[in-house]
């Protein structure tokens, strides 16, 4: 398999996620490591409610599509901060969907309250890998504390998406965005939380660069 | 330097379609920007207000739509370009000053920004500003992606300068919130000062200059139409509707069968490049969000050139009324129209899952409000709204706002509840919408005796939309102030005698006052609680406070016999249940949600404060 993108085909990534993962910004990450090689690109972000726990969706689209909205069952890639929110962005999947997912839970609300249950993240998985292409688990929150980034777990996410191979970004852009979008104090612990991800990435696709 | 602000360099910038705007607006003079926050808009005063003197232009967060429209007219006027940027809803509160400075005009370029957000995203309703450009005769330009919006941010100007009179800029979720490259230009030194030629017979707008300026309207509507040019099966959309269309074009394999007309200038719609257009194709479909009416446009365009060619955009299996668009759902109604084959993607169907609603914060002052005033005043008494944070208050467990509308309603509402339910009444506010639009309805509650209770939630910020400033903000990155505006003193001014502020986080003391209150409410009139606290999030961010203390549950079996009032009447979302192996549950409270704002230790016993590093 080759990298997508490559062909001036398009590609569609949606991301989703939790209010106070920083999503928009891993997504935005992406946004400026594709125009670092310059290819067309648009990022869509839904604002409003991303503070107060609620689910955020964002979208890359970059290659040869002009809409940056991720139809139904037009995603390409899935890019899920969260196992719950990997299973609810299902209808944008398709039977060749490739759907990276964090595996560290977080409870909604209705489920800390005891209004509903969080279901068992096995049977989640076991509800997407049979309706998708591939499924990438990563538990990116132990990989972040494992390289003292604790609350870097978003840059790790992306990370793994840089290290598959899917998108036609070579490291230097990846790294190069980084550098653009951080503040400098934040960069190294962010730059070792990317390389942690890149290095789990590289290891679970079956994508060849 | 801002980034808004570094000189072209001839590689793109990846900006954000409200920064794209901004940079249009920088390149094209602009001296005065006003503005009051609404998503999908605030971006655009926010990385003004960011600007700061950097820019050497005035900007200001006004108190409200109306009155920033205000402020920004007269500014051009007075010769000095000016832009207002706001929601679409925020242009129903501006509608009473714009629809008749579409009468008078400017002397400088003025630029109206007016986000629409199909699907509600982050509002209260869906309308298609499209209707005021008609209604006002005022030109409307339409984006599709931040390349554009920046474009025509300059046209715009070009426009409004060139007819004397404000342009729209109507842009919708997808545009303001995406982020694409964007090739600048270089940036205009705004004039900040400008002159003012007394001309009463043409800016005071009694009824005999509004007559001469109706007419100047209509002439000038003519002008506008003249003045935009150039322009098998055909396609006529506008705005981020296009760029579904060309996806859709290009997956359905349609290049060179369907010919695509995108009209940017989309106030009054071009009839010549219309009618042109619809000369060379046999049937055309309108493809827009929102309401037909580029459809109705064209409809009458084509009846006035007796054109044969088939019509059609909204309907049943063609184009949806209601929310956005995708490029699927347009391949779906150009396959209907164009008897095209088409195999919708086969999306994975959405399976059943736990909800994830927003919720307010952990330490959040409301949620100490609400409880207190559920106490006092139970199911029986009605509770209107208002917008902001606290409308989340909504939700299970709180379950604190039985009505809403708009700004502003929940005052004015609560008087109507009151005249006619034999119910108390207690409505909430936020600081920042009672001074947006909640003083004329106290006012009008004074005045005629309504009795009911306000709270006003004052959290010292508009949390909502992202922090921004209103007049009684104490807290600012320069230290705390004494507010410009005392709600307190404006209360009281508005004529209301039993007022009192509370800390909201003391909870008992919270409920005496409400007590209090409640006790004397059929007696005379409105009374006022200013339950004061500062929005956590701000706090933390504007001084860099960090907590020393968190709240934990403590003791052995403490928590087995309990009714968790903490669960069912709180619901704070640090808190959460665990069940132990042996099947034990057990409520915890996240250190990391925790903020220590100790609400919870004072309705339970088992809940201690714990020091940490």
């Amino acid at each position: 398999m080759m990298p997508m993108g490559t062909e001036n085909k398009a590609v569609r990534i949606f991301f989703t996620g939790v209010g106070g993962q920083g999503t928009l910004l891993a997504t935005r990450l992406v946004g400026e490591a594709v125009l670092e090689e310059n290819l067309p690109v648009l990022m869509s972000e839904i604002h409003g409610m991303a503070q107060r726990g609620g689910v955020v969706e964002s979208s890359v689209v970059l290659g040869s599509a002009s809409s940056p909205t991720v139809a139904d069952g037009e995603a390409d890639v899935i890019m899920a901060f969260e196992p719950l929110e990997a299973a609810r962005a299902l209808p944008k999947c398709n039977v060749k969907t490739i759907v990276i997912t964090n595996t560290t839970p977080i409870l909604p609300f209705t489920v800390a309250t005891g209004q509903s249950t969080y279901p068992d993240t096995g049977a989640l998985y076991g509800m997407l890998e049979p309706q998708i292409g591939e499924l990438i688990k990563v538990d990116a929150d132990a990989l972040a504390g494992s390289v003292q980034a604790e609350r870097s777990s978003n840059v790790v996410m992306i990370g793994v998406l840089a290290g598959t191979g899917i998108l036609p970004v070579s490291k230097a852009s990846w790294e190069q965005a980084l550098r653009k979008i951080l503040p400098p104090r934040l960069i190294e612990a962010n730059l070792r939380a990317f390389e942690s991800g890149y290095q789990a990435g590289a290891k679970k696709s079956r994508v060849r660069k | 330097m801002h980034e808004l602000l570094i000189p072209a360099s001839g590689k793109p910038q990846f900006l954000l379609g409200n920064e794209a705007i901004v940079r249009g607006a920088l390149e094209s003079g602009v001296g005065f920007v006003a503005a009051y926050p609404g998503t999908p808009s605030s971006e655009i005063i926010d990385r003004f207000s960011q600007l700061g003197t950097e820019a050497g232009i005035y900007v200001e967060y006004s108190v409200n739509e109306k009155v920033s429209l205000e402020v920004a007219c007269a500014a051009a006027i007075s010769g000095v370009r000016s832009l207002c940027a706001m929601k679409h809803v925020g242009m129903n509160v501006a509608a009473d000053a714009f629809m008749t400075l579409a009468y008078v005009g400017v002397k400088a370029g003025m630029v109206i920004v007016v986000a629409d957000d199909p699907f509600l995203h982050s509002s209260q309703n869906e309308q298609d500003t499209r209707y005021y450009a008609k209604m006002s005769g005022v030109p409307m330009l339409e984006p599709a992606t931040p390349e554009e919006a920046y474009r025509m941010s300059i046209e715009a100007f070009k426009i409004s300068e060139k007819f004397g009179v404000p342009c729209l800029l109507r842009t919708t979720t997808r545009v303001n919130h995406c982020r694409g490259p964007v090739n600048t230009g270089r940036i205009e030194p705004g004039k900040v000062s400008g002159t003012f030629t007394k001309d009463p017979f043409n800016l005071v707008v009694i009824p005999a200059v509004g007559r001469k300026l109706r007419l100047a309207q209509i002439e000038r509507g003519k002008k506008l139409l003249a003045e935009t040019g150039e322009g098998e099966l055909g396609i006529i959309t506008s705005g981020i509707s296009f760029l579904h269309v060309k996806d859709a074009v290009r997956d359905l394999g349609l290049e060179d069968r369907v010919k695509i007309l995108k009209v940017g200038f989309t106030g009054p719609y071009p009839k010549a490049v219309v009618r042109g257009f619809l000369a060379g194709v046999g049937k055309v479909l309108i493809v827009e969000e929102g309401e037909p009416v580029l459809e109705e446009a064209v409809r009458l365009i084509a009846q006035e050139a007796k054109s044969a060619v088939e019509i059609a955009g909204k309907g049943e299996g063609l184009v949806p009324r209601a929310f956005e668009l995708d490029p699927v759902k347009v391949k779906r109604a150009m396959s209907h129209f164009f008897d095209i084959p088409f195999e919708p993607p086969r999306a994975a169907a959405a399976p059943e899952l736990p909800q994830r609603p927003p919720n307010l914060c952990a330490g959040c002052p409301h949620r100490a409000t609400y409880y207190s005033v559920k106490k006092v005043f139970g199911e029986e008494a009605v509770y209107p709204s208002d917008i902001g944070c606290y409308t989340l208050g909504v939700l299970p467990p709180l379950k604190m706002a039985d009505f809403l509308i708009c700004m502003g309603s929940g005052v004015s509402t609560a008087g109507g509840f009151s005249k006619v339910l034999d119910r108390p009444v207690v409505a909430f506010i936020g600081d920042s919408t009672f001074f947006h639009s909640g003083i004329p309805g106290l006012i009008n509650a004074v005045s005629h005796g309504h009795q009911f209770l306000l709270v006003i939630l004052d959290n010292g910020t508009t949390a909502m939309t992202g922090h921004q400033p209103h007049p009684g903000v104490e807290l600012t990155p320069a230290g705390k102030i004494e507010p410009k505006v005392s709600l307190e003193k404006l209360v009281r001014g508005c004529g209301v005698e039993r007022v009192a502020v509370i800390n909201p986080l003391q909870i008992k003391k919270s409920r005496e006052v409400l007590q209090d209150f409640k006790s004397k409410m059929n007696q005379d009139g409105v009374s006022v609680i200013i339950s004061k606290s500062p929005c956590p999030l701000f706090e933390t961010r504007i001084l860099r406070k960090k907590k020393k203390i968190v709240f934990s549950v403590e003791g052995e079996g403490a928590c087995d016999s309990c009714a968790r009032a903490c669960m069912t009447e709180l619901g704070c979302p640090a808190f959460s249940l665990d069940t132990s192996e042996t099947g034990e549950q057990r409520v915890r409270i996240s250190e990391t949600l925790c903020s220590g704002c100790g609400v919870c230790s004072q309705i339970c016993d088992s809940v201690k404060p714990k020091r940490i590093s």
